[in-house]
């Protein structure tokens, strides 16, 4: 164990750490966004009371990821010391222009969205948050062309040993990133979307007076002993306009995300063989390649038909890259953590794509159909309530209970996949920093002590694992208090602080 | 292009400084200008709408030099490992106790991320004077003095953002606070300030560099007409002068660490390509005026001051 394993440990457990967060940001935002914008255009009641909902979910969720992005930005400079010596000049453009560009712009105008709800014409209002998730947006797209750039490196010479861009154009434009970014995006769009669907399943449960395991429940927050003066059908309908928000926007990053995510690979076979051959497990140069599903399965040819639209195509296989490398680079070795690299790929595809066919599921179940009043009767394991929530519906079919149950089941999915997509492309990159060009090795700082990263390591570690906690119990607690109940402690009397459907008051924060 | 890229990452830390100094210093002062949990939201109010987008300066100083001086932000960053490491857990804990206090439930909560709140901003105000104390002398003592300065003045700067953003008995105890915390940093920054330029050259004096010398005077000045002014109840000039005071005070140390930011690194040695600095450069200039406008904007819209009422809302 030295300084450098500390240092990597400490990169991917902050790194990963940011990017629980960062996707439900740039997701949940847009939707919310999206709400808003429907309330404006409609005036319809309900609208707001989802807008308000889910953007103190948003705004839960959001305090993590700026906290965490600070780390991000100091770390380079604190543990990587080399590296970014050696490519701040092509690398530390795009930060900065994140931070010029879509920082300001995100929480300036959040700022302002938060604290603007009475202070601002309704649609300047509205136009603050569209200005904020676009921040967020540009945010993704700056950081993503420089985490490219990594991979394949381009728009550059090293001149005096180190990386000097001469093309800002190519940087921002790299292949890598084009195919890159709307595939991260896309996939945030179905982790957000996967997270409002397991909400507003919940909801639907909750107020129907349904568990998870179908018995029904009481308690604060269901409609049974709550507030009985809410008409139990409007309310339901609120949540099935929200399901079916998140279900059209998760059928569509999908579709996004299986397209680019093809052209990563194809990109891969190219540019960075080496992550290609560990994700498949391929020892040697092959022709027409299979694709196993998991160890033992194999399908023929579908590797070279997946990496090059063509069963018959060659990919070259881990030892003999490692081979050529020996011979390019020098002696060392230049092979990832093969089982990690393999089953990451796996787990991306498997559990984000199960998102994305739940998600197809849904919007068939869900469909307006025509010329049947009442539609399809629930089918409803627990009985109480369900049935005054499916009844004369007109040609919207209630949300099945099974259906919102295993919305909330899947709530772990996209967020399992996204993560494992960060660790096939960051493992798969290893021994590499950048490409072909800088060691993992040669990149951390000399200076820096075992000891002190130790102290950091240990510190951030705790300090997270409290702060996720947290944000946890915050979640869960706002999801079961629903919008519009009454405040819990006599303590809130001063504040009735809490998003109130109707009163526009600058209630989201403080 | 060296120089003009080194007065831009001055320009922005000296922004930072300014703005992120109230936030600080209104977070330092939490517990001591409130009374009650209507005081307390009274008094955070006063940066709520604001304090993330200050935050964001010193995220692009930090990337601006990155982009622009890599040598100089790694050299930076690794040599100051640990007080690094605890200034970004100090904004941390900062940051989600300013954005969770609202969303928590009980008062036991509230209390944990007032005193997340307050120990975020104690901490990273005294240790970012710490580190470039130290950095113009290596000793011990620049070190706490620079810390001491930082703190001290941050908590004046808070103190008086408050009295001129809020009413009532919140804005007469952020008065006497502020003349307690100028108890600490007109002194301070007496002792402090002149050895700002000295530590840039090896005979300090007048002649080699007089506009050092004017900013670190005049940044004295600065605080302690801010503190009169304070006294005579004039809290508009009073911020002015304070925030004078961190922005005259920012550019006398970065003036001293001009041209070697680092021992043994000059700027020059530290600088990227001029392709990219010419790059970010045009850049800069389209974007920046823009974010000063829409900075502003936010700073007008939110003008009005703060009684216990409109802040319960
Ligand atoms: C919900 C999440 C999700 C889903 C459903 C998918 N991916 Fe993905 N994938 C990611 C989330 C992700 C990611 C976490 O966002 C990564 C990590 C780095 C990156 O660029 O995106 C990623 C990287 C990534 C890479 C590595 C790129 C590189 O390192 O250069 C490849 C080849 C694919 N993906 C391919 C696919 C394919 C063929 C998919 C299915 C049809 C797929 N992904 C679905
Ligand atoms: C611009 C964006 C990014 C950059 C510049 C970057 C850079 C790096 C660097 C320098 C390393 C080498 C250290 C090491 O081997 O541990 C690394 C590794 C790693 N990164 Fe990234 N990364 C970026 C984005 C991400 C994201 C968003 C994630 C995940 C959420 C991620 C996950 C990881 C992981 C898990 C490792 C550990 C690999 C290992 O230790 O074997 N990275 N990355
Ligand atoms: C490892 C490299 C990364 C660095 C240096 C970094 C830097 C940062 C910083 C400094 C913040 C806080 C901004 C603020 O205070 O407002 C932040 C938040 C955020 N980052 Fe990251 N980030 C990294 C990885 C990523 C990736 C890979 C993405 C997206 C795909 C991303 C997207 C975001 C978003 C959307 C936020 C949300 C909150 C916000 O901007 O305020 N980041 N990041």
């Amino acid at each position: 164990m030295d300084a450098l394993d500390l240092a990597r440990w400490q990169f991917g457990v902050t790194t990963v750490y940011h990017f629980l967060f960062v996707p439900l940001t740039i997701g949940l935002g847009v939707f919310v966004a999206g709400l808003q914008t429907a309330w404006y255009r409609t005036g319809k009641a309900h609208y707001l009371s989802l807008t308000k909902f889910f953007g103190k979910l948003f705004l839960i969720n959001f305090a993590m990821g700026v906290v965490t992005g600070i780390v991000q930005e100091f770390q380079f400079g604190m543990n990587w010391s080399e590296y970014s010596t050696f490519v701040g000049d092509v690398f530390g453009a795009p930060l900065a222009l994140e931070a010029l560009l879509a920082f300001f712009l995100e929480s300036t105008f959040l700022g302002l969205w938060i604290f603007g709800w009475d202070r601002l014409p309704k649609r300047i209002h509205l136009a603050a948050i569209w200005a904020a998730v676009i921040g967020s947006n540009l945010s993704a797209y700056f950081i993503l062309a420089a985490n490219a750039w990594m991979k394949h490196p381009v728009g550059y010479e090293v001149v005096n040993g180190r990386a000097r861009m001469n093309d800002l154009w190519a940087v921002l434009t790299n292949s890598t990133a084009l195919a890159q970014i709307p595939h991260v995006v896309a996939a945030a769009f179905v982790v957000a979307g996967g997270f409002v669907l397991a909400v507003s399943g919940y909801r639907i449960l909750r107020e129907r007076g349904v568990g998870l395991t179908g018995r029904p429940v009481t308690g604060a927050g269901s409609a049974i002993d709550g507030d009985t003066t809410v008409p139990l059908r409007r309310r339901t309908d609120m949540w099935r306009t929200s399901l079916r928000g998140a279900l059209v926007m998760t059928a569509l990053a999908g579709v996004v995300v299986a397209g680019t995510g093809d052209l990563s690979g194809q990109l891969l076979r190219e540019q960075q063989p080496m992550k290609l051959a560990a994700a498949e497990g391929l020892t040697r140069d092959t022709d027409g390649a299979p694709f196993s599903l998991v160890p033992g399965v194999e399908v023929p040819g579908m590797l070279s038909l997946l990496a090059a639209h063509d069963p018959g195509a060659t990919v070259q296989g881990v030892d003999d890259i490692q081979r050529r490398y020996e011979q390019q680079f020098g002696p060392a070795d230049y092979t990832p953590n093969l089982p990690v690299v393999f089953w990451s790929f796996r787990v991306m595809i498997g559990f984000g794509m199960a998102t994305v066919g739940l998600s197809v599921l849904g919007l068939w179940l869900t469909r307006k159909r025509r010329g049947r009043a009442g539609g399809r009767r629930t089918r409803n394991l627990g009985g109480t309530g369900a049935g005054s929530a499916g009844v004369g519906n007109g040609a919207a079919p209630p949300v099945p209970s099974w259906f919102a149950r295993a919305c909330v089941l899947a709530l772990p999915l996209p967020t399992a996949a996204i993560i494992a997509g960060w660790l096939l492309s960051e493992i798969g990159r290893q021994p590499w920093t950048v490409q072909g060009e800088l060691l993992t090795a040669a990149s951390v700082s000399p200076g820096v002590s075992l000891t002190e990263v130790a102290i950091s390591l240990s510190v951030f570690t705790v300090l997270y694992g409290v702060l996720a906690l947290a944000e946890a119990v915050l979640m869960v607690r706002h999801v079961k208090a629903g919008p519009e109940q009454p405040p819990a402690t006599p303590d809130h009397a001063i504040a009735a602080a809490d998003p109130d459907a109707v009163r526009r008051t600058p209630t989201l924060m403080y | 292009m060296t120089t003009f890229w080194f007065i831009v990452i001055a320009f922005l830390w000296t922004g930072y400084f300014v703005l992120e100094g109230f936030d600080f210093g209104v977070g330092a002062l939490l517990p001591l200008l409130s009374r009650s949990e209507a005081d307390r939201r009274q008094v955070i109010g006063t940066i709520g709408p604001v304090w993330d987008g200050n935050e964001v300066w010193v995220i692009t100083a930090i990337g601006a030099m990155f982009a622009a001086f890599p040598a100089w932000y790694s050299g930076l960053l690794s040599t100051f490992y640990l007080p690094m490491f605890l200034i970004v857990v100090g904004l941390i804990v900062r940051g989600v106790g300013l954005e969770w206090r609202g969303k928590v439930r009980s008062g036991a909560e509230r209390a944990l991320c007032d005193a997340g709140i307050v120990t975020g901003s104690v901490l990273t105000a005294f240790l970012w004077g710490a580190v470039f104390g130290n950095l113009l002398y290596d000793t011990a003592l620049a070190t706490v003095l620079g810390g001491l300065l930082s703190l001290s003045v941050a908590i004046l700067h808070g103190a008086v953002f408050v009295t001129l953003k809020t009413s009532g008995p919140v804005r007469a105890r952020a008065r006497n606070a502020a003349l307690a915390a100028a108890a600490v940093a007109v002194p301070v920054g007496i002792i402090a300030l002149p050895s700002v330029p000295g530590s840039a050259m090896d005979v300090p004096s007048w002649s080699t560099s007089p506009w050092l010398w004017a900013c670190a005077l005049l940044a004295m000045a600065a605080l302690t007409a801010g503190v009169a002014l304070v006294w005579r109840r004039r809290e508009g000039w009073a911020f002015t002068a304070t925030a004078s005071s961190i922005g005259l005070t920012t550019a006398a140390l970065f003036g001293a660490l001009w041209p070697a930011p680092l021992p043994g690194l000059t700027l020059a040695e530290a600088a990227s390509a001029p392709y990219t600095l010419t790059m970010l450069t045009w850049i800069g200039l389209i974007a920046l005026p823009g974010v000063l406008a829409y900075q502003a904007w936010t700073y007008w819209v939110f003008r009005k001051r703060l009684t216990a009422d409109i802040s319960a809302h």
